[in-house]
């Protein structure tokens, strides 16, 4: 970075010039195709966005207008993104997920004038939804198959309009570099649709030095270079894939790699070992669930290594990671162990070369923190949003706490309004809510702060910043204690048992939850208790079932009975979910948080019969599957009364 | 799909007829195939319909009649024959080795494909190497295809039913017939693999052209698939045609759904 004129490097297509001219042979981008790893120098991806990029241009995409990007991780789809930006057009990357509806509005929204889209489910989707988005006038696709007979005009095949452009630029050799010239800092450089709890998704506007110096200041700060290997397997939507396989590839020139398939992940991080990884915890959490199966299932001298060495990793690993001073003999020992458990656990999970592991946006259950950081893996949390391009606070080396963030990333100022509400002050501010000054205003102030919604403080202690919860979402009961759902959703799902977990209490006598199981960790556990069941709903509702959740329920309760504060807020009742949250039923966002007060209507009366007597309830549940079509569930849902400790109270008179 | 233009006839049987001891199983049956066409025979248990595909392939020899592959008329064939004059199959069990990858049971089907000898392929250099080179691209080809990457390298024993006849489609592929015999491809999958599998039949046929003789009980899926149906019952040939015809057809309803009283 540091070779020439940086302030220049303002956009991507100079990053990539930059690259071709450092770095032409270096690998800029692979994915695994028909079982071997594909892959394109610098100098090769340089050549392909620059004939997308004239390509799109014959097709009418101009300064300004905007292309939409919809599928998996893709290389394809990532040159869209530079090619797009090359001619001062907007990328619009899509959740590929999202049902045809939920495309319409932001397609719609963003007044997006051509589509590059992976394959024919999603070519299906852009036919249903055409009519509704006037403006969508081409669509192009990269993988043919199962398309040969779609012949509508306003459909290109992405190799048609690659040739295209190569033509375009015989005849027109200097178009792109005038194209590329015109562009700078200032531009918009992509807009990214929030997922919102609430209400439509809302397009964020950021612009190029909103972008690069956000990338630039995490490289910085984390000593990234172009040797870093990253795997991009998140949706391309999101704004975290867009900073760590896209911004941060095109800073420091390293190289990102697109997995064969989305059920191949696993296989392909370990075929290429990332040196730098993002997960959120859900995936941290299901790895450690996965491991701590497969041990079960194992030999029983083989358990008997595995559990052994863990204990001592849990005893001197994380301080060992800190350069903290341990005995001679423990750090022989974890020696060993490297050789025997953690080396070989690390290889399987994919993560041995990891120097930097991060993980964000909920919080990590302090147990499967301390499992990775006690293996070696340097797993740090940080605290981001897509308004200003992630990166909020981190936690420094050395200084990492299983509940705080950390201190303020480089240029980032932060301070507690008098609400409690956190806000913070960047380069990454975003510009504005596309065609939203409202939603602008009220969460941008005039003199660049934004308001975050999530309630903390500055740790007295570390003086690292500390989330609570939601700061809409913090309540009361009826008795005034205080009501932190999250706090008390998190502790369930620390169990392995617990895939999702939805609390009700603000304004109610008492607090009580839906549960969800985790399918495989249950199901292997029933299997292991030879307990048959025939499904998903069977299970759920197995009265060994209801047991083995409501002994983590008490847990979870026993733990609160021990903080004056929340100790009231103990669960008085709970149910188990006949069926898994999920997205397309508009239960979960598509990034995986539950959406409360949504989970609440859908059942409410559930709800209500949590706050009766009652011991079962009959409930009818519409169900819809990916392709948009609906069906119907119906199940009796058992409820059952947890355990209830006394509360511990700070008594002066106890001595 | 009437306006499919289907090809020249791939496949003619002529007045068959198969017995086991004083069993007649199939009597007096003649039907063809076309190039090009999803062709479906069906029928309920017992009605011949398996016998059949095991005349087309070889494995049953008949008493009568005569069977024209590809322009070649015969009173038998033997499975060897079958596979190497391009058709292949897949089972109403599935018969894969279980103990094998899944990549492994593909390039099994690829078999036929391979001309180096025993010696150059055990010493793997020059013409055996680049041999399996081709043939593990064609195989991985097959794999994108049915979307099975990510059991590429597990043992098909451990995958659960509905994967294991995918793999057992996969196959039947590699070896890139131009007959393709599918028996109850469905059989045992619930609505959603049957989904599936119907995509994939179709997406053969008209990816590459495939010829698919497909057996199954599940009228639904046929009538949607098929260009063209047979109905067979006890043996005999009940009814042939388009799905429409078939459909409206007096004797397939009262064979399907009981002859009505009154």
């Amino acid at each position: 970075m540091h070779q020439k004129e940086p302030e220049t490097l303002d956009t991507f297509p100079r990053l990539l010039q930059s690259h071709v001219k450092l770095r032409p042979e270096q690998d800029s981008i692979r994915m695994k195709d028909l079982g071997i790893w594909q892959s394109w120098s610098w100098a090769e991806a340089a050549a392909e966005i620059r004939a997308l990029a004239c390509g799109l241009a014959q097709l009418g995409l101009k300064r300004g207008e905007k292309l939409a990007i919809i599928g998996d991780n893709r290389p394809r789809l990532y040159w869209g993104m530079t090619a797009a930006q090359a001619l001062g057009a907007i990328p619009v990357p899509l959740y590929q997920d999202a049902i045809a509806d939920e495309m319409a509005y932001v397609l719609d929204n963003a007044d997006v004038k051509i589509a590059l889209v992976q394959n024919q489910e999603q070519v299906d989707k852009m036919f249903e939804l055409r009519e509704r988005c006037p403006q969508l006038e081409h669509v192009i696709f990269d993988e043919p198959r199962g398309l040969r007979f779609y012949e509508q005009e306003f459909l290109h095949d992405y190799e048609k309009i690659r040739q295209a452009g190569v033509e375009f630029e015989r005849n027109h050799p200097d178009f792109y570099e005038q194209e590329v010239a015109v562009g700078n800092g200032d531009d918009i450089s992509i807009m990214l649709y929030t997922s919102g709890t609430t209400g439509h998704p809302k397009g964020v506007v950021l612009s190029n030095d909103n972008v690069i110096i956000t990338a630039r200041n995490g490289i910085v700060r984390e000593e990234l270079n172009s040797h870093e290997e990253v795997l991009a397997y998140l949706p391309m939507a999101w704004v975290g894939d867009n900073l760590f396989s896209y911004a941060q590839s095109f800073v420091a020139g390293f190289c990102v790699s697109c997995p064969e398939d989305a059920t191949t992940v696993a296989s392909d991080l370990r075929e290429i070992g990332p040196t730098y990884y993002f997960a959120p915890p859900a995936i941290y959490e299901r790895m450690l669930t996965q491991v701590m199966i497969r041990m079960e299932d194992a030999a029983k001298i083989k358990r008997d290594i595995f559990h052994y060495f863990m204990e001592h990793a849990r005893k001197v690993g994380v301080k060992i990671l800190n350069r903290e001073a341990v005995s001679l003999k423990d750090s022989l020992l974890y020696k060993l162990g490297n050789i025997l458990v953690y080396g070989p656990l690390k290889d399987v999970l994919g993560l041995r070369r990891t120097k930097l592991a991060y993980t964000a946006g909920e919080a990590i259950g302090p147990e499967i923190f301390d499992f990775y950081r006690s293996l070696g893996i340097n797993i740090k949390q940080l605290y981001g949003q897509t308004e200003c391009m992630v990166f909020i606070c981190v936690q420094p080396d050395g200084e990492v706490f299983a509940d705080t963030v950390g201190t303020p990333a480089i240029d980032v100022e932060i301070k507690i309004d008098d609400n409690g509400e956190i806000m913070y002050r960047s380069p990454g501010v975003f510009l504005s809510y596309y065609k939203n000054p409202e939603s602008t205003a009220s969460t941008k102030t005039d003199d660049g702060w934004v308001h975050t919604g999530d309630a903390g403080y500055f740790d007295d202690n570390n003086g690292h910043l500390k989330i609570i919860d939601r700061a809409k979402d913090v309540g009361k009961l009826n008795d005034g204690t205080l009501f932190a759902p999250k706090y008390i959703e998190n502790k369930l799902k620390f169990f392995s048992f617990v895939k999702e977990a939805v609390l009700f209490g603000n304004e109610r006598d008492f607090s009580t939850a839906f549960i969800n199981i985790d399918f495989d960790a249950v199901g292997n556990w029933a299997e292991r208790h030879n307990l048959a069941y025939s499904g998903y709903i069977d299970l759920a509702g197995q009265s060994e079932i209801y047991e083995l959740i409501q002994d983590c329920v008490n847990k979870v309760n026993r733990d609160l009975s021990q903080d004056s504060r929340l100790g009231n807020s103990q669960i008085r009742r709970f149910l188990i979910l006949h069926k898994e949250l999920d997205a397309d039923d508009g239960e979960l966002t598509r990034t995986s948080k539950v959406r409360r007060s949504f989970v609440g209507d859908r059942y409410s009366i559930l709800v209500d019969a949590l706050y009766s007597e009652l011991k079962e309830c009959h409930i009818e549940t519409e169900v819809t599957f990916e392709d948009g079509r609906t069906g119907k569930l119906a199940a009796d849902v058992n409820i059952r009364n947890a355990e209830i400790y006394p509360v511990k109270t700070l008594s002066r008179d106890a001595a | 799909m009437s306006e499919r233009n289907l090809g020249e006839v791939i496949l003619a049987v002529d007045n068959i007829s198969l017995s086991f001891g004083i069993m007649k199983v199939l009597d007096n049956i003649s039907f063809d195939i076309r190039r090009g066409e999803i062709r479906s025979i069906i029928g309920p248990n017992g009605a011949g319909k398996s016998s059949m595909l095991n005349v087309i392939n070889g494995f049953y020899h008949p008493q009568q009649g005569s069977i024209t592959f590809k322009g070649e008329t015969r009173k038998q064939m033997a499975p060897h024959r079958a596979a190497s004059h391009g058709i292949a199959r897949t089972f109403q069990n599935i018969a894969l080795f279980k103990g094998m990858s899944t990549l492994d049971n593909i390039m099994t089907g690829r078999n036929l494909k391979m001309k180096t000898n025993l010696f150059w392929q055990a010493l793997h250099i020059g013409p055996a190497r680049a041999e399996e080179l081709e043939n593990r691209e064609a195989a991985e080809k097959v794999i994108d295809f049915l979307d099975i990457q990510a059991i590429r390298k597990k043992p098909v024993g451990k995958l659960p039913y509905g994967l294991q006849k995918r793999v057992e489609l996969g196959r039947a592929l590699a070896a890139e017939p131009d007959l393709l015999l599918l028996d109850e491809p469905m059989a045992g999958m619930n609505s959603e693999e049957k989904e599936d599998m119907c995509r994939f039949i179709i997406d053969v046929n008209s990816e590459f052209g495939t010829t698919i003789a497909l057996i199954e009980h599940d009228m639904s899926v046929v009538m949607d698939l098929s260009d063209r149906v047979l109905v067979l019952d006890y043996g005999k040939q009940l009814a042939d045609g388009e799905p429409d015809e078939v459909r409206a057809n007096q004797t397939v309803i009262d064979a399907y759904l009981g002859v009505p009283h009154e």
